[in-house]
């Protein structure tokens, strides 16, 4: 497969670009399922240059620790993010890093997030450290038993394989596959703090898990970590997109006129998503904490089951 | 059979399996025998197909009853029932949900690893057909080990039947007659349970099945 630098710098460039954007949908259509008028689509932006701008408050008791892990978290989520394929497949990177890497990135960056949040030492942070940690004992099974579902079914663990095989099988209904995609999609709910687990708008104490880890930090450090949430979603999304709908994603080294094409399948799909993921947050109400891990458990079993289906579908091929 | 021929009927087998697993996982009433009727609509669905592809006419009169009885009468009699027993309240599980869930994902592997090598001979759907069949069969008998209150023990007792529907569709040549005698044995069968629910809760004042154990005096 053909690796291409250009592309692989371009992608990565856009998703960073993209990121705040996609958020700033996100809310905007949201507010409008409320009937609010809702801020403007580019509010993401100005908030983050406002927070760069602000002064960086630190707890008297924070160690080097504290000060580093947004950085950290925002560079490993950034990377990870980056090896999704977006437009064009064939990423340079993507023969190093394939799923579990990605995988293992973002177990990184939730590593980070929850020391930092038990860092400063407060009740907040360490409540908020502590439930992220369960959630993520079954958020992340789940994510590798989709992966495990997805690498048998395209027999690859590359993504840019993965989509490459999807597009040339065509449409395929498969159970495991349906299976694989609703356990991606509680993963990607519960992993980016969306409603049904939390609430990423509030600030209410008893229910906050996401917002309770970060809610020492202030300045240019809050400004970091709201971008690697935002970069977050993106992947999520772009990881539903490239594996589930690839159509309109272009081939290594194609041309200028299919990356064309592709930017614009991929806008197209990440606005769909966008717009669906709001619908079922607004149709849904957040669950208690207690029921979140029923909830993930769900996707595990799902991926588990994906997982033992598919060596039935097996032996009718 | 093409390609997308097989996908679909292999989906909608599929479907049953993580039904019954969804069956599994409610605890309140209501969304039980809501459940219960997607089961049903599935296993319609997946019959119809079946005749579909298999040009038997006489299948789409099993999906038909499928669908008419388990889909709609039963549920909307059990609805009536659970109004009248006064029993909208949770379902007090003998198991957790966790530990059901991990039992009935050994069971799915071990319909599998069972029908897969025992059926090497017969044609690849009717393999996977009967594997699935399997898997709802035990997920049904699962519900009803696990559950305690009596009528998610008829759910659990009808979901089963369903598995066996399912079953006897993907083996080719069963008879209508005897589908048509199991599907009405079953609504027999639940008219019969009806009337004992009444019973029960008159002796007992209570559907909990663990009531007749202590009558019996096995537990404390």
């Amino acid at each position: 497969m053909i690796r291409d630098w250009p592309t692989q710098l371009a992608q990565a460039t856009l998703v960073l670009g993209l990121a705040p954007l996609l958020s700033g949908v996100t809310r905007k259509i949201k507010a409008r399922f409320l009937r609010r008028r809702g801020p403007s689509v580019l509010q993401p932006y100005r908030d983050l240059l406002k927070l760069i701008r602000k002064e960086t408050v630190v707890a008297e008791n924070a160690s080097w620790l504290y000060r580093l892990a947004p950085y950290l978290i925002f560079a490993t989520t950034w990377v990870a993010a980056a090896l999704v394929p977006t437009f064009a497949t064939g990423l340079a990177f993507g023969a190093a890093a394939d799923l579990i890497v990605i995988v293992a990135l973002l177990g990184t960056a939730r590593f980070l997030l929850a020391l930092a949040g038990l860092d400063v030492g407060t009740s907040f942070g360490g409540i908020g450290s502590s439930r992220e940690m369960m959630f993520a004992t079954l958020a992340e099974p789940a994510m590798l038993m989709v992966m495990f579902t997805l690498s048998l079914f395209a027999g690859s663990t590359e993504l840019s394989s993965i989509s490459a095989y999807m597009v040339a099988v065509g449409a395929v209904l498969s159970i495991s596959l349906a299976l694989a995609l609703v356990a991606l999609i509680i993963v990607a709910i519960g992993e980016n703090a969306r409603i049904p687990v939390d609430n990423p708008a509030t600030h209410l104490e008893l229910t906050m898990v996401h917002e309770a880890m970060i809610l020492e930090y202030s300045g240019r450090h809050l400004a970091v970590i709201e971008a690697a949430a935002f970069v977050k979603l993106l992947l999520y999304l772009s990881m539903i997109a490239c594996v589930f709908v690839p159509w309109g994603t272009a081939s290594a080294g194609a041309g200028a006129v299919f990356y064309a094409v592709g930017l614009v399948a991929y806008l197209v799909k990440l606005g769909v998503l966008a717009f669906l993921l709001v619908l079922f947050e607004t149709a849904i109400a957040k669950m208690r904490v207690f029921r979140v891990p029923d909830f993930l458990g769900v996707a595990l079993m799902l991926g588990l089951l994906g997982t033992i289906l598919l060596f039935v579908s097996r032996v009718s091929r | 059979m093409t390609g997308l021929d097989a996908d679909i009927a292999h989906l909608l087998a599929g479907a049953m399996v993580l039904v019954s697993f969804l069956l599994l996982y409610q605890d309140r009433m209501f969304a039980l025998l809501n459940t219960f009727a997607v089961h049903a609509c599935v296993l319609a669905f997946s019959v119809g197909w079946q005749a579909y592809l298999q040009r038997a006419p006489h299948l789409f009169i099993t999906a038909l009853i499928a669908l008419l009885f388990k889909g709609v009468i039963i549920p909307v009699a059990l609805h009536r029932i659970v109004v009248r027993l006064g029993i909208h309240r949770t379902i007090e599980a003998v198991v957790g949900i966790g530990p059901t869930m991990l039992v009935g994902m050994a069971l799915v592997g071990l319909s599998i690893v069972v029908m897969l090598p025992v059926t090497q001979a017969e044609a690849a759907f009717a393999r996977e057909d009967l594997a699935f069949a399997l898997s709802v069969v035990l997920l049904g008998f699962l519900m009803m080990v696990t559950r305690g209150n009596a009528v998610s023990q008829v759910i659990g007792f009808m979901s089963l039947e369903n598995g066996l529907v399912l079953a006897a569709t993907g083996a080719r040549g069963m008879p209508l007659v005897v589908e048509i005698s199991v599907g009405f044995s079953v609504l027999i069968a639940f008219f019969v349970v009806g009337i004992f629910l009444f019973r029960i809760r008159e002796r007992f004042d209570t559907v909990d099945l663990q009531a007749l154990d202590m009558s019996r005096g096995e537990s404390a």
